[in-house]
């Protein structure tokens, strides 16, 4: 950590009144408008390469399936992202230009996104684009991006092992997901043994070859078992049986998608108590978004390991929650990728106020260095390799589909997306 | 005549019959001139990807309209043919200096995510050029040819045919996703570069590449014709409307088979090739069944006894799919599922059968103005 920061008392815990009050101070000093004047910055002068900026509109792109499997969990970030281009205009948009919004379906297939991200960027010139969601979609847009100079901010914890000029990545890279957890269940819950478990493609690959390292070589803790199940897979009754065998201290899991109802409801039928914790069960896939679909009676219990939840408490987090409820509905859940997808016309805006321009060099620039202390999570800075800097929670699952925070790192943990030593 | 089918028409031995050459020059003009004069660069490239479709399109009026076979794994040789000059390329792409930051340098970088320390013996063919040209056709006919000999020697045919390449295109598919070492997985093979030191990705490249690719098309469609045409096409006519007797007469049923199932798999490949070099990746989407389902409903929505068709309805299908999804980004798929429904309700021969009823006769009419002899068409 560079320098030392004030964090609002996430978990001090403050009496209802006093935290009312705090919540409403808050709110009146971060979002007031700044009132910059777009005649103060002239169209010409910020606006020198040609992008969709005229003197009362900037324009962005949203880049997210709405179609196709991947819109059950895009949606949120498409939410997220509208809300918060929402508020900027409120206050009074982006170098007082209000910010408009192109939104394009990827439709949950990997070269459409490709041809909608040219079509953003070539067609309607956007200023920047706030999407993709899979690592497939984002490894398929990225020559796009980097070809025709355009920004992206992607909201997904990921598995790390990129860095582009490009890109922004407002979700965690696997080290700042991984480690941080490992440590946390062998310190408190003195586990010894691991049973590696993921759904089969390159980000539970690649967290797992992490975690395999990390719990082998620097903790010197057992991996008793890793296996691999394709996406969309709904037999998990094997694998269930061997855990069952080799009682593994800690069921490691890295399911993706819609496999995970079939994981959860087989696991609790074969009896294994997510509740007792033996074996405990940790995830670093399952976000409320998620657990919509599991239930939470049947995963009551696991822990998991992120950098936001929804019950997070304080200011910044209980204002997001309900702006997010009045705008999309009461019923709305939000999930780790929604809050980092929310983060990312914010930590636009605040690059080009920085950069006092549209230009993309200038503002990707401007970024690193760049702080927020308004992110729900709590505060986050942009490190140079263009991730986020923050800190790692660990929730436990509650019956009502929310996770209960039980642990957080002191400390804003360093992105390294190229951790030596765990490759 | 008028109970032959179009294709059965002009037995007169013209390589084309006269509305077929009127389409073909349309269609050429419409590719060769309009599309890059009206078209910006990017949309170019679009519709250059979006051709790369017809010529499984051009394919499956071969197996389906003229031989009866209907293949739901046409994306199976796309892929298998994207993904042979793919490998090349990336191998290209994968340079010691580009790819240091690696802790195995010079392989690609998929393998090295997936703790693969160097290059799998059945990749070191692809650093050859020639050879992997070679591949983007030989690898798919191989494939179709051991398919095709599999069913069709033990008479297996019709809807029975249809659901076992559609199993073989869920099987590579998972094989593809699940081997992500060797096939780089979900992903695909990304960020490809240069082919040959040349740069595919600047508009000037892409704008080389569409015409290669229209090129490239219309000679397909020339050998389909030249097939459609020949004793071949006829039995093979025969063939799908009655193949007992085909049988009967003498003629080996599954050889034929065979034959036009591996041209259809030649076709796909070279479009699967062209792909690959406009786009810029190949990933295992297009391998899967709904791809293969969707090539079908390109050469539907054509006219699955039209060659020239089947490139209209390609383009139709594509562009429409493209101009929904961008007007309406939450609801497109209602409107491309109404155009199916329309097509399939209103024109059950496709935007052949608009042609062939309703233009065709009012372009024969105006021709045979002045001619002394009537050539009044079928209808």
């Amino acid at each position: 950590m560079s320098r030392k920061i004030s964090l609002p008392p996430a978990f001090a815990a403050p009496s209802r009144r006093g935290f009312l009050a705090g919540a409403s101070a808050l709110g009146a000093t971060l979002f007031l408008p700044k009132n910059l004047r777009a005649a103060d910055y002239p169209t010409a002068a910020v606006n020198t390469t040609g992008l969709a900026v005229t003197d009362t509109e900037a324009t962005i792109g949203i880049l997210h399936s709405v179609t196709g499997t991947m819109a059950i969990s895009e949606t949120g970030s498409v939410q997220a992202e509208k809300l918060a281009v929402e508020q900027i205009n409120a206050q009074g948009g982006v170098l007082g230009r209000k910010i408009k919004v192109v939104q394009e379906d990827g439709a949950s297939d990997w070269p459409t996104f490709a041809e909608k991200a040219k079509k953003l960027l070539v067609d309607d010139k956007v200023c920047s684009v706030m999407g993709c969601w899979t690592s497939a979609s984002r490894k398929a847009v990225l020559p796009v991006f980097e070809q025709y100079n355009g920004i992206l901010y992607y909201p997904t914890f990921y598995e790390g092992l990129e860095q582009s000029h490009n890109v922004f990545y407002d979700g965690q890279e696997a080290t700042q997901q991984i480690i941080a957890g490992l440590d946390w269940v062998t310190k408190t819950k003195g586990a010894r043994s691991f049973y590696l478990l993921g759904s089969d493609y390159i980000w539970p690959r690649t967290s797992n070859k992490i975690a395999r390292k990390h719990i082998e070589d620097k903790l010197g803790l057992e991996v008793v078992g890793e296996e691999y199940y394709p996406l969309g897979h709904t037999q998990f009754n094997s694998v269930i049986n061997k855990i069952k065998l080799k009682k593994p201290d800690v069921i490691y899991a890295i399911v993706v998608g819609g496999s995970n109802v079939a994981f959860y409801k087989q696991l609790k039928a074969a009896g294994i108590d997510l509740t007792k914790e033996k074996p405990l069960l940790l995830t670093i896939s399952v976000t409320e978004d998620e657990i919509r679909g599991i239930g939470g009676e049947n995963i009551e219990g696991a822990y998991a390991c992120m950098k936001y939840f929804q019950s997070l408490k304080n200011p910044n987090n209980e204002a997001f929650v309900k702006a997010f409820k009045a705008m999309w509905g009461q019923d709305m859940v939000i999930g780790d990728v929604t809050q980092a997808a929310y983060l990312g016309p914010w930590l636009w805006k605040a690059a080009v106020e920085k950069a006092g321009s549209f230009d993309v060099e200038k503002v990707i620039a401007a970024s690193p260095g760049i702080e927020l202390t308004t992110a729900p999570e709590g505060y986050v800075k942009i490190h140079e390799n263009h991730h986020l800097w923050s800190k790692t929670r660990v929730g436990r699952a509650l019956a009502d589909g929310q996770y209960d925070v039980v642990w957080e790192t002191p400390d804003l943990v360093e992105p390294n997306p190229f951790p030596a030593g765990y490759q | 005549m008028s109970l032959l089918s179009p294709s059965t028409e002009g037995r007169t031995g013209a390589f084309l019959n006269r509305t077929e050459l009127a389409g073909t020059v349309v269609l050429a003009l419409f590719i060769f001139v309009v599309l890059p004069l009206v078209l910006d660069p990017f949309r170019l490239n679009m519709f250059g990807k979006y051709l790369t479709y017809a010529f499984v399109a051009v394919g499956l009026v071969l197996c389906w309209g003229a031989g009866g076979i209907l293949s739901l794994g046409q994306g199976v040789f796309f892929g298998l043919g994207g993904y042979a000059l793919a490998m090349f390329l990336k191998l290209e792409a994968s340079t010691p200096e580009a790819t240091k930051i690696q802790s195995t340098p010079g392989i690609p970088d998929f393998m090295d995510w997936n703790q693969i320390t160097q290059l799998p013996l059945w990749w070191q063919p692809f650093h050859s050029l020639g050879f992997s040209l070679v591949a983007v056709v030989a690898v798919p006919v191989f494939f179709a040819f051991v398919i095709g000999t599999a069913m069709f020697r033990r008479r297996v045919g019709g809807v029975y045919f249809s659901i076992i390449t559609q199993a073989i295109a869920a099987i590579l598919t998972i094989l593809i996703i699940g081997q992500q070492g060797y096939t780089g997985g979900v992903n695909g093979i990304t960020d490809l570069r240069t082919l040959k030191g040349w740069d595919i990705r600047p508009d000037g490249a892409k704008e080389v590449l569409y015409f290669v690719n229209a090129a490239l098309l219309f000679v397909c469609l020339a050998i389909a014709q030249l097939i459609r045409r020949s004793k071949l096409g006829r039995l093979l006519i025969a063939m799908r409307d009655q193949e007992d007797r085909v049988r009967f007469s003498g003629y080996d049923v599954a050889s034929l088979k065979i034959f036009i199932f591996c041209v259809g798999a030649a076709f796909a490949a070279i479009g699967g090739a062209m792909f690959t070099l406009q786009v810029g990746f190949m990933s295992p989407t297009f391998v899967g069944i709904v791809p293969s389902i969707e090539m079908v409903i390109f050469c539907a929505v054509g006219g699955r006894n039209s060659l020239i068709g089947a490139v209209w309805g390609t383009l139709l299908v594509n562009w429409a799919k493209t101009a929904f999804s961008e007007t309406f980004p939450e609801l497109w798929q209602f409107g491309l599922g109404a155009l199916f429904i329309a097509v399939v309700l209103v024109f059950p021969n496709g935007l052949a059968g608009i042609w062939t009823t309703h233009v065709a006769p009012v372009l024969a009419r105006l021709l045979a103005r002045g001619e002394s002899k009537s050539t009044t068409p079928a209808e």
